[in-house]
């Protein structure tokens, strides 16, 4: 787009590459298509998604992995309803998102015109903010602003609703003058997102956890969004502080360092859960005290004081109480909380050697464990996932659906690296896995990715391969196929006195094999153990195709440990083989 | 004796938010999504017309009273917000109310002196008066003047400023 635009239409598409935009992904329809011309001569890669929700999970696929925004364009009514699911996910994750969908005009909003509706009020608790806009001359100065809310403080999905009159150019209401989007000032005097923590509480923070005898570093996905990994690294270090890594936190820190626990929570190894269940003290990083971190909560880390780092002042205290709260950056706090350690001096620190000890000692005993299928069984999920680690590189870029293979992926896999997991934690969204993998693949086209997946969460979204093939973004998917709504049946089995109740697909249809081939990838079925790793290997000397790996996984199989539902977390229940030990443990104390 | 004057779960709350569509809808939400009922709400626009004050009261307890507030203040539309403290703030509320004169004009009209009422519209069976009082105040009068007969009642809801005491 060469000359300066004169019309909403290309003011928006131009704005758009004015914020770096450089891969959006979408539909076009009624409502949105003026937009869609000038795209054509855009230097703004789009990519033509088979759905709306495909579109919106692509986008935050695509944040995840590159840390910059997703960009979702879509048109009125059923196409913003349809990414409605995608935002509230966002929301849920804080990924940064800017969505953007065309409405009726002006004149016709709010009369049932066709493809209507009230997008900006459906969306406005699955947003953290929208903006409906009314004159075309507004638009670079929108964009700017939503790309601005976006990125800064806590990320989130902010929705651009767009009336067709403004952007068309055979409307007169369309003219614009144009100028750079940053070149006018912001229009936002309630927004001032606070990225400095109060120095008295970093010092204050400083001084609780030098006298902590038993302190984890709980982290969560904060710190990814703070791109404070490193800084994280050097705390834990300076400190030799064991840290837990949330499900929103994989690769924040190397699983492979010493210091590394792995996930707590619901379905967390046993050591994680039960450090901080045992801690004197949490500092909290980027973390917001989930219900599926904590368990029934007023049983939750009894004996700990809390310190509470959060971008967001709404984390602090929502949930636990804390001794110390701090508002700021991760990775502004962090690098406070390291200056005031060393400003102590290194024998400032407790003396945590029994601690360390009592941790080893949890690692050596409750290991995460599953037991090998017998000759005659089918796969065993956690088999395959160890497998797949093995097959694949430390940076290759896992994307998970929801369900027991997003909980075996985030405790079998090794995760050595930041942004190398990619997973709905907050919303639970299945089917998330393929078009966040495209997303991914798409902002990272030298990076393998592949994307863990269940029968039923393929169902869902499968059809986004066609917009892998067409649009040459190839990826990998292990899709575990059980036959099974499998977290759903382990909770029918464990709460529901195996009664299983709608949870059964269907062992004979699809055939994925042939639907993979039909949206032209490569399609394996896998069915023995000494198949998986070359089926993996050789689905990575595929390059030119997506290819999707099935493998037939054992549906009896379940996902241990786990905290049952209103338990706390010190009723973790592990594997059946390592029940007994446990059980005696818990006859000892 | 209406409960919103002496129960402590009441909350005043004032806002300064912009000036803008769907400004107040975002607020209300944050409390409808809770199940939370607003129970008083005045909004207009400020001094500066780019900015309107909302004051509501709310019964809610003060741990979720404070996460709404929290997530009130990261609504991008809302430049600020805070809770008034009854003993340092002071709260007005006006009420039209209209009655039956029936019988007895003259123990009305004592009322109305009595309270320092306006008159606003007389006719041969009924009066329409104005009042502006602490929401306590005007409780007590709505109760003195139900024997008559309440036809019609408006209350604005409370607006409140802090008080100049420190």
């Amino acid at each position: 787009m060469s000359t300066n635009p004169t019309n909403g239409g290309e003011a928006l598409v131009k704005s758009l590459e004015h914020e770096g935009v450089e891969v959006m992904f979408g539909l076009p329809g009624g409502a949105i298509l003026p937009v869609y011309d000038p795209i054509i001569d855009s230097s703004i890669r789009h990519v033509l998604v088979r759905h709306e929700q495909g579109a919106g999970h692509m986008a935050e696929g695509y944040a995840h992995a590159t840390g910059k925004p997703g960009v979702c364009m879509v048109t009125s009514g059923p196409a913003a309803t349809n990414v409605v699911t995608p935002l509230a996910d966002a929301m849920l994750d804080s990924v940064p998102m800017v969505c953007i969908t065309g409405q009726v005009p002006l004149a016709a909003i709010g009369s049932d015109a066709f493809q209507e509706c009230d997008t900006t009020g459906i969306t406005m608790a699955v947003t953290k903010h929208n903006f409906l806009v009314t004159d075309p001359q507004d638009i670079p100065r929108i964009i700017h602003e939503a790309f601005h809310i976006a990125t800064t403080g806590r990320p989130g999905p902010v929705l651009v609703d767009i009336p067709k009159d403004i952007v068309d150019p055979v409307n007169p209401r369309s003219a614009m003058t144009w100028y750079e989007p940053d070149s006018v000032p912001m229009e936002l005097p309630g927004y001032h997102p606070q990225t400095a923590g109060d120095p008295t509480l970093i010092a204050e923070a400083a001084e609780l956890i030098s006298h902590a005898e038993r302190p984890v570093l709980y982290i969560g996905g904060g710190i990814l969004k703070a791109r404070a990994a490193e800084a994280l690294l050097e705390l834990a270090e300076l400190l030799q502080i064991p840290v837990v890594t949330t499900l929103m936190a994989r690769g924040a820190f190397p699983d492979s360092h010493a210091l590394c626990l792995g996930m707590p929570g619901m379905h967390g190894n046993y050591t994680a859960v039960t450090a901080m269940q045992r801690a004197d003290l949490l500092v909290s990083l980027g973390a917001r005290f989930d219900d599926r971190v904590t368990g029934r909560l007023d049983g939750f880390a009894p004996e700990a004081k809390i310190i509470h780092v959060d971008i967001d002042p709404a984390e602090l205290g929502k949930v636990r109480q804390y001794n110390v709260g701090i508002q700021g950056d991760c990775k502004v706090v962090i690098e406070g909380l390291v200056e005031a350690t060393k400003r102590l001096g290194p024998g400032a620190q407790a003396d945590r050697s029994a601690w360390r000890s009592t941790i080893s000692g949890w690692q050596e005993k409750f290991p995460l464990t599953y037991e090998q299928s017998l000759p005659g069984d089918k796969l065993k999920p956690q088999f395959v996932m160890e497998q797949l680690r093995d097959g694949n590189p430390v940076d290759t870029i896992l994307c998970s659906g929801v369900g027991q293979h997003q909980m075996h992926a985030s405790q079998f896999w090794r995760f050595e690296h930041p942004y190398t997991w990619i997973n709905s934690g907050g919303l639970g969204t299945m089917g998330f896995s393929i078009p966040a993998a495209i997303g991914a693949k798409a902002g990272m086209p030298d990076r393998r990715v592949w994307a863990v997946d269940g029968d039923g969460n393929f169902q869902m979204t499968a059809q986004e391969l066609v917009t892998a093939t067409v649009e040459d973004i190839p990826i990998k998917v292990a899709l575990f196929n059980n036959s099974y709504l499998g977290m759903v049946r382990q909770w029918q089995e464990m709460f529901y006195d195996e009664r299983f109740s709608e949870v059964h697909l269907s062992d004979h249809v699809p055939d994925y094999v042939k639907w993979a081939e039909s949206m032209g990838a490569v399609g394996i079925r896998v069915e023995s153990p000494e198949e998986v790793a070359p089926a993996i290997a050789r689905a990575n000397e595929i390059d030119d195709r997506s290819v999707v790996v099935e493998f037939v996984t054992d549906a009896r199989e379940n996902v241990f440990p786990m905290v049952p539902a209103g338990a706390t977390n010190s009723e973790v229940v592990v594997d059946p083989s390592q029940q007994h030990l446990l059980d005696e443990a818990r006859g000892v104390s | 004796m209406n409960v919103a004057s002496v129960s402590p779960r009441w909350h005043t709350l004032v806002a300064t938010v912009e000036n803008k569509p769907g400004v107040l809808a975002r607020v209300a939400g944050l409390f409808s999504r809770r199940g939370f009922n607003i129970h008083s709400l005045a909004v207009a626009p400020t001094d500066d017309e780019r900015f309107s004050r909302i004051t509501f009261t709310v019964d809610i307890e003060g741990t979720p009273l404070d996460q709404v507030v929290k997530q009130l203040d990261k609504l991008i539309n809302v430049v600020d917000i805070s809770e008034l403290d009854p003993a340092h703030s002071v709260e007005r509320e006006l009420m039209l109310i209209t009655v039956e004169i029936g019988e007895s004009r003259k123990e009305l009209m004592e009322i109305v002196d009595d309270y320092r009422a306006y008159v606003l519209s007389e006719g041969d069976e009924r009066l329409m008066m104005s009042w502006s009082a602490r929401p306590a105040r005007l409780d007590e009068l709505e109760e003195r003047l139900r024997p008559f007969g309440i036809v019609e009642l408006q209350r604005t809801g409370r607006v409140a400023l802090p008080s100049l005491d420190n």
